[in-house]
């Protein structure tokens, strides 16, 4: 049986005290989302694009609230000039970056940016973990928010594509 | 429409009476007319990440739903973040006032027309995204009954259009270093909640 990854993620911000989750959505995010709309002591958050999560969990942070922001890779882009609030302020930030454009990819348009979001999030100063396998998804979750919320880092947590599962596209 | 409002008369109108409402603050000259108005714990300005003014008070405001929370910013800063009114107006934070300072310009780069000069209105725009309570301010006289809701807030999320009239007011420039006022802002914000008030 194969692990129920997006559970262990959840288990672990509801542990970590978060309590605002915006996110634009992503198919690999589906479960996940779905159990933070459920949750009495989180508050999804839609967003239309992916920058608003960062000023947004800024906000959080400066009224006392944790947060992570979810979005798929192909949102990373949208967040480069906005991830200067977060560097010049220091403040902490979570991000869970399920990926596209990596492995078995078969639409080209998500290769561009997919590929390139390490070397964005480099760019702008957020340090970056990567979960591979199903099994480690909780416990890199875990280790970023304890960068993030503890040492007051700017995190992203990239969820392989091998681990979500190529999509598949058919008429 | 003719914009004659004041800016620099409109938001000390505005914040005479202020109590513990929290300021996030649009760059540009937003940023300067609340600095005009006197330096302030529960002020936060941001000198860039535009389009990010709105998505911040956003923030605030969910993570302390009893104070009051405002942002103050331009129509050039709320364009570039328009998607963050849908968002606000999802999320219907009673606590939140957006109020928009509408030269119509572009001042901060040089004067160039925006496009709420053209026609673009922010407020039905917000009415649209679902910010029911969403109105243009042209006079002065209305300005008593916005301090009023921004002071004490209630019943959904509101937003301001205040139609200003060109023409740069005298620079007032607060400090600029991020994690100071990250950490002034926090303890104002954190003190108030430990106590309750």
């Amino acid at each position: 049986m194969q692990r129920d990854w997006p559970q262990d993620i959840f288990a672990v911000l509801r542990e970590a005290e978060v309590r605002q989750v915006p996110y634009v959505p992503d198919g690999g995010h589906a479960a996940l989302i779905r159990a933070v709309h459920a949750e009495p002591s989180m508050r999804a958050i839609p967003l239309t694009t992916e920058e608003e999560g960062i000023p947004l969990l800024a906000g959080a942070h400066l009224a006392g609230q944790r947060g992570a922001l979810l979005m798929q890779s192909s949102g990373v882009g949208n967040c480069v000039n906005m991830l200067s609030l977060t560097k010049v302020c220091a403040f902490p930030l979570l991000m869970l970056v399920t990926m596209r454009g990596e492995w078995a990819e078969s639409n080209p348009w998500q290769v561009p940016m997919g590929s390139r979001v390490e070397a964005a999030f480099g760019l702008m100063g957020v340090e970056v973990l990567r979960a591979t396998r199903p099994e480690e998804a909780g416990e890199t979750v875990a280790a970023a928010a304890r960068m993030a919320f503890l040492g007051g880092n700017a995190m992203a947590v990239l969820i392989s594509q091998r681990l979500v599962g190529a999509k598949l596209f058919t008429e | 429409m003719t914009a004659t409002l004041d800016r620099r008369a409109a938001v000390a109108r505005l914040l005479a009476d202020r109590r513990d409402l929290v300021i996030v603050t649009g760059l540009g000259s937003p940023t300067y007319d609340v600095a005009a108005c006197g330096e302030h714990d529960r002020n936060f300005h941001l000198w860039g990440a535009m389009g990010g003014a709105v998505a911040m008070g956003l923030g605030i405001a969910l993570a302390q739903p009893q104070t009051p929370v405002a942002v103050v910013t331009g129509d050039g800063e709320a364009l570039m973040g328009m998607g963050a009114l849908a968002t606000v107006a999802l999320q219907q934070p009673a606590n939140l006032t957006i109020v928009i300072i509408d030269n119509g310009l572009y001042e901060e780069t040089g004067g160039q027309a925006s496009h709420t000069g053209a026609g673009a209105d922010l407020a039905a725009i917000a009415r649209g995204c679902g910010i029911a309570n969403a109105i243009v301010v042209t006079r002065e006289e209305e300005l008593p009954a916005l301090a009023t809701r921004l002071h004490a807030p209630s019943d959904g999320p509101a937003l301001a259009v205040l139609k200003v009239a060109p023409g740069e007011a005298p620079r007032v420039l607060p400090g600029w270093d991020g994690p100071a006022q990250r950490l002034r802002t926090t303890a104002a914000l954190l003190a108030s909640r430990a106590t309750g008030s």
